[in-house]
C-alpha cells in the first residue's frame, strides 16, 4: 500500500511540460488500446513459440526423424515473419508513448525507462539469434543450430518481463517521491522491482503459450478434422497442444493470485471486476448482468454470497472494498472492466477444462481423444484464448483508468497537446487493417503449402535426401 | 553521466544512421530499379541481402528513443509531440516498409510481387526523410520545452529539415551500393558489382554535392548551427567526414569494398559526432541544455551500468551475426526477383547445399 502523505501529494501530480487539458484525449487512448491489441496477439508467438520449434528440433535430433525437423523449419519460418510484424508493430508503441503521453514520458521517463532500456538490449538478442536460427538451417552444424535457439527462448521471457515491469509499474507505482507536484529521487531498479510485476508476468507469460499454442493445435486440429492423420500432423498436434494445456490450468492459479493483488492494491479496480457499490463484508460474487450506474447495483446477474470474499482474500467473510471509498470521477468505466474481466474467467475455466479432457487422456489411456468435438473445441480455443487475451488487458488497463499511473498522474494529464489525433487514428485503423489483411493472406499461403517442400520428398516416400 | 547517455545516443544514431539507413538505401535503389523485368535481378539482390539482418539493424532506432526518454525525458516529451507529424510519418512507414519486405519473400505472382515491393520502396524513401526532418527541426532550434510547444507545422516544413532528409535518403543510397557491390561480388555477380559500383559513385557524387550546398542552406536556416559546424571540433568533424567521404569514393572506384565499409561508416560517424559538437552545450538549441535535460544521476548511472553490461552480451551476439553473414553463411541462393516467385527464405531444400 502506499503510505498516506505519499497519497496526498501524489494526486498532485501534472506534467512538467505544462500543457493544457486536451479535447482528443479519447482519440489517443483508441490509439493506444488499438495498437497494443494488435501488438500483444502477436508477441504471444515471440513469448512461447520458439521453445516449441526448440522442443521440435529436439525431437529431431533424438529421434533423427525428419518429420520433426521439416515442422520445427516450418514453424521457424512463421516464427520469423510473426516476429517482424511483431517489431514493426512494437515500433509503433515507442513512438506513440512520445506522440500520444509526452506529459507522462517527461514526468515519468526516468522513473521506469530503465525497464526498457534493459529491454531494447534483449530485443537486440533476440532479433540477432532468430535470424541466425532461421536462416541457419543446414547452414550451420545441428548443434550450433540449436544452441542458437536457446536465446530466442531467453529473451522472449526478458522481453515481457521489462515491459510488464512498467506496466506493474504504472498500476503499483513506487520507486520516487512527489514533491510540489514534480517528481524527485527516482529510484528506478526500485520501480523496475514492483510489487504487480510477479503476477503480471507470470500471467503474461502463460498467456503467450496458451494463446499460440491452442492456435498452431488449432491449425492441425482442423487438419485431422480433414483426415489427415500423418506422424506429421499428429507432431504438429500434440507438441502445442500439450504447452497449452499444461499452461491453462496454471492460469487459473496465477489468476487467483492476481486478483489477491489487485485486492490489496487496487481496490477501485477490483469493486470496478466485480462492480460492487459499497464496502461490505462476505461479499458475494455476481455473473452477468450489467452495472446501473444510477442506481448503483448490478442488474440481472446471478449472485453467489459470498464467493467474492473468498476469493479477493481466501476467507469468505472478508471486508471487500466497494466503490463508495471514491468520488465518481475517480472511477474506471464499471461495465467495460467487468465485461471484459468475466468474459476473460469463463473463457479461462472452459480452457483449463479442455486442457484437462487432453491431459487425462494422454495420461491414463496414452492415446489422443478421438471425440471429433474435442477437435472442434481446440480449434475454437485458439481465438477465445486470443479473446481472453484482449479481455485480460482492457481488465487491467481500464481499471486502472482514470489514472495512467495509479492515484499519482491522470491519464488526462498525461495526454499530448498536438491537435488533429482523430486523423491520425483514422489513418492507423487503415493502416492495421491492412496489416492484418496481409498476415492473414501470408499465413494461409504458407499453411497451404505442401510439407514436401521442406524435406525434399513427402516423409516417408522415398529417400529424404540429404539427412 | 549526462555525457555518457548522449554518447549512447550519437552511437545509436550512427549506428542506425549507417545499418539501418543501408537498409533504407537499399529500398531506394530497388524503388529506382526500373521494370519488373529489368529490375529483377536488382531487387533480387536486394531481397538476398536485407533479409537476415534488417530486423537487428532496426533496433538501434529503438535503442536511441529509449535511451533518449530514460536520460533526457523532458527533451523527448517536448521533441515528440511538437513534431509529431514528421514522427508519426515515419512510424506508419516503418510499419509498410517492414511488413511489405517481410511479405515481398513470399509473394507468388508478379504482381504481389510489384505492389508489395513498391510499398516497401517508398516507404524506405520516405521514413528516413521524415526521420531527417525531425532531426532537422531539433538541430535548427525550433523544438520549445513544453507539450507540442512548438510549431506543429513550420517545426518540420523549414529548409534545415528538407535538407537533413534529402541527406538522410542520399547518404542511405550511398552506403547501400556500397554494400551491396561487395556483397554481389561475394556472391560472384559480376554484372551487379558492377550495377551497384556504379550507383555508388554516382550517389556518392551527389551525397558529397548536397552536403556542401547544405551548408548554405543551413547558413541562412540556422546560423548557430552553421558556426557550430564550422568552428573548433565541429569543423574538424565536418573535414574529417568529408575526408573518409571522399576516401570511399576512391576505395569503390578502386573496388576495394571492405574498407570501404568502414570508411563510409566513418563519414557518417563524424557527421553526427559534429553536429552534436555544433550545438553543444544545448541538447535543444537555445532552450536546453545537457544537464538542464539529464535525468536525475540515480537514473543516469543505472541506465549506463545496465546498457554496458547489456552490450557484454551484445557485443559479440552482433559480431557472430556480422560475422556469419560476412562470409556468407547465411546467404540465401541469389534468384532475381521476377523469375520465381518463391520465398527467399529460410533454407529451402531446393536451394544451393551449404558451401
Ligand atoms: C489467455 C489468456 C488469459 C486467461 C485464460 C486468463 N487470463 Fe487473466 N489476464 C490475462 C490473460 C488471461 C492477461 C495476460 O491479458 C492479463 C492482463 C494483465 C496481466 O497481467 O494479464 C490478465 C489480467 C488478469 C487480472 C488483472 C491483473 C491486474 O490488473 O493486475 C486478473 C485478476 C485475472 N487476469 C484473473 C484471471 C483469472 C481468475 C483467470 C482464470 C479463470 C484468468 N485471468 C484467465
Ligand atoms: C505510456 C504508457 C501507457 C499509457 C499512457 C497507457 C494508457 C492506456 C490507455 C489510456 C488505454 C485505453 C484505456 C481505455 O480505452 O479506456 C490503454 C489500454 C491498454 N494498455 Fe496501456 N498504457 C501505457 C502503457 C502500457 C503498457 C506498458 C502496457 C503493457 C505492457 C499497456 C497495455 C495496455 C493494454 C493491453 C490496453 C488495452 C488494449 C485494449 O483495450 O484492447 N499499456 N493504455
Ligand atoms: C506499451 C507497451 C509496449 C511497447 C512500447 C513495446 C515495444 C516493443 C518494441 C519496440 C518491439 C520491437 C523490438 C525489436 O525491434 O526487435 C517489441 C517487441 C516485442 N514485445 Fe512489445 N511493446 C509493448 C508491449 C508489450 C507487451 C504487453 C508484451 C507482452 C508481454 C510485449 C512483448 C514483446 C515481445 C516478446 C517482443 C518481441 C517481438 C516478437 O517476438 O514478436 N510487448 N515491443
Amino acid at each position: 500500500m502506499l503510505d498516506p502523505d505519499f497519497v496526498i501529494f501524489a494526486q498532485r501530480v501534472s506534467g512538467v511540460l505544462g500543457g493544457e487539458s486536451q479535447p482528443d484525449l479519447l482519440e489517443a487512448r483508441w490509439m493506444q488500446a488499438l495498437s497494443l491489441a494488435v501488438h500483444i496477439p502477436i508477441v504471444c508467438f515471440g513469448i512461447a513459440f520458439p521453445a516449441m520449434i526448440l522442443f521440435m528440433e529436439g525431437l529431431y535430433l533424438r529421434t533423427g526423424d525428419v518429420t520433426y525437423k521439416a515442422l520445427a523449419k516450418r514453424w521457424s519460418k512463421v516464427a520469423l515473419i510473426l516476429f517482424a510484424v511483431g517489431v514493426v508493430t512494437g515500433t509503433i508503441l515507442s513512438f506513440e508513448f512520445g506522440l500520444l503521453w509526452p506529459e507522462f514520458m517527461a514526468s515519468f521517463g526516468e522513473v521506469f525507462g530503465l525497464a526498457f532500456g534493459l529491454e531494447g538490449v534483449s530485443f537486440f538478442i533476440e532479433a540477432i539469434f532468430i535470424a541466425i536460427y532461421v536462416y541457419g538451417w543446414d547452414r550451420l552444424s545441428r548443434r550450433a543450430h540449436f544452441l542458437t535457439g536457446i536465446p530466442i527462448v531467453i529473451t522472449g521471457f526478458s522481453g515481457s518481463f521489462m515491459v510488464i515491469a512498467v506496466n506493474g509499474w504504472m498500476n503499483n507505482p513506487q520507486g520516487f517521491d512527489v514533491v510540489n507536484g514534480r517528481v524527485v529521487d527516482p529510484a528506478p531498479w526500485d520501480a523496475l522491482l514492483n510489487n504487480h510485476l510477479w503476477h503480471e508476468l507470470m500471467h503474461m507469460y502463460l498467456a503467450g503459450y496458451i494463446v499460440s499454442g491452442f492456435i498452431v493445435a488449432g491449425v492441425y486440429a482442423s487438419a485431422r478434422l480433414r483426415g489427415r492423420r500423418d506422424r506429421y500432423h499428429r507432431a504438429g498436434l500434440v507438441v502445442p497442444l500439450t504447452f497449452a494445456a499444461l499452461a491453462a490450468p496454471m492460469q487459473v492459479v496465477v489468476g487467483d493470485w492476481a486478483g489477491r493483488t489487485v485486492a490489496e492494491n487496487q481496490p477501485v479496480k477490483l469493486a470496478a471486476f466485480e462492480g460492487l457499490p459499497r464496502t461490505i463484508e462476505g461479499a458475494p460474487f455476481t455473473i452477468g448482468g450489467y452495472y446501473d450506474e444510477e442506481e448503483g447495483e448490478v442488474k440481472y446477474g446471478i449472485e453467489i454470497p459470498k464467493l467474492l470474499s473468498l476469493l479477493a482474500h481466501h476467507d469468505p467473510n472478508a471486508r471487500v472494498e466497494g466503490l463508495n471509498i471514491v468520488p465518481a470521477d475517480d472511477r474506471p468505466p464499471i461495465n467495460v472492466v467487468r465485461f471484459a474481466f468475466q468474459t476473460m474467467i469463463g473463457i479461462g475455466t472452459g480452457l483449463a477444462l479442455l486442457a484437462t479432457v487432453y491431459l487425462f487422456t494422454w495420461v491414463r489411456r496414452r492415446r489422443l481423444p478421438r471425440s471429433r468435438w474435442f477437435y472442434r473445441a481446440v480449434m475454437a480455443a485458439g481465438p477465445l484464448s486470443l479473446v481472453a487475451l484482449i479481455c485480460g488487458w482492457i481488465t487491467t488497463e481500464v481499471g486502472r483508468q482514470p489514472w495512467v499511473v495509479y492515484e499519482v498522474m491522470r491519464t488526462s494529464q498525461a495526454v499530448t497537446a498536438a491537435d488533429g489525433l482523430e486523423l491520425g487514428f483514422v489513418f492507423l485503423i487503415l493502416v492495421y487493417v491492412g496489416l492484418a489483411a496481409a498476415v492473414y493472406w501470408l499465413l494461409r499461403r504458407l499453411s497451404r503449402r505442401p510439407p514436401e517442400v521442406e524435406v525434399g520428398g513427402a516423409p516417408g516416400a522415398g529417400p529424404a535426401g540429404g539427412y | 553521466m549526462a555525457e555518457i547517455c548522449l554518447g549512447f545516443v550519437v552511437l545509436g544514431l550512427t549506428a542506425y544512421a549507417v545499418l539501418g539507413g543501408a537498409d533504407f538505401g537499399a529500398g531506394f535503389w530497388d524503388l529506382t530499379a526500373g521494370g519488373a523485368e529489368r529490375g529483377g535481378r536488382l531487387r533480387g539482390m536486394v531481397q538476398r541481402s536485407m533479409s537476415p539482418v534488417w530486423e537487428a539493424n532496426h533496433v538501434w532506432l529503438i535503442f536511441v528513443l529509449v535511451i533518449v526518454w530514460t536520460a533526457f525525458p523532458v527533451a523527448f516529451g517536448s521533441v515528440t509531440s511538437t513534431l509529431a507529424i514528421p514522427l508519426f510519418f515515419a512510424a506508419i512507414g516503418i510499419i509498410f516498409r517492414g511488413t511489405a519486405f517481410a511479405l515481398r519473400g513470399q509473394a507468388a505472382t508478379i504482381n504481389e510481387a510489384r505492389t508489395l515491393g513498391a510499398m516497401f520502396a517508398l516507404s524506405s524513401v520516405l521514413v528516413p526523410f521524415f526521420l531527417g526532418a525531425t532531426l532537422g527541426g531539433v538541430a535548427s532550434g525550433r523544438v520549445e520545452v513544453g507539450n507540442a510547444a512548438g510549431d506543429a507545422v513550420s517545426s518540420w516544413l523549414n529548409p534545415t529539415s528538407a535538407l537533413i532528409g534529402v541527406i538522410a535518403v542520399i547518404a542511405g543510397a550511398y552506403l547501400a551500393a556500397v554494400y551491396l557491390a561487395g556483397d554481389a561480388r561475394r556472391a560472384g555477380l559480376p554484372d551487379l558489382v558492377r550495377a551497384f559500383r556504379a550507383r555508388a559513385l554516382g550517389s556518392g557524387v551527389v551525397a558529397g554535392a548536397v552536403a556542401l550546398g547544405g551548408l548554405f542552406v543551413v547558413r541562412e536556416d540556422a546560423r548557430p548551427l552553421y558556426d557550430g559546424l564550422t568552428s573548433g571540433g565541429g569543423l574538424a568533424m565536418v573535414i574529417l567526414s568529408a575526408i573518409a567521404g571522399g576516401g570511399t569514393l576512391a576505395l569503390v572506384w578502386r573496388e576495394r569494398y571492405g574498407l570501404a565499409r568502414v570508411t563510409a561508416a566513418a563519414a557518417v560517424a563524424a557527421i553526427t559526432v559534429g553536429w552534436v559538437l555544433a550545438q553543444d552545450p544545448y541538447l535543444l538549441p537555445d532552450e536546453l541544455t545537457l544537464d538542464q535535460a539529464a535525468a536525475s544521476d540515480a537514473t543516469l548511472t543505472a541506465l549506463v551500468i545496465s546498457v554496458a553490461a547489456g552490450f557484454i552480451v551484445l557485443g559479440p551476439s552482433l559480431w557472430y551475426l556480422y560475422k556469419l553473414v560476412l562470409q556468407g553463411r547465411l546467404d540465401q541462393q541469389f534468384e532475381p526477383l521476377d523469375q520465381r516467385f518463391r520465398p527467399l527464405t529460410a533454407g529451402d531444400e531446393t536451394q544451393e547445399p551449404p558451401r
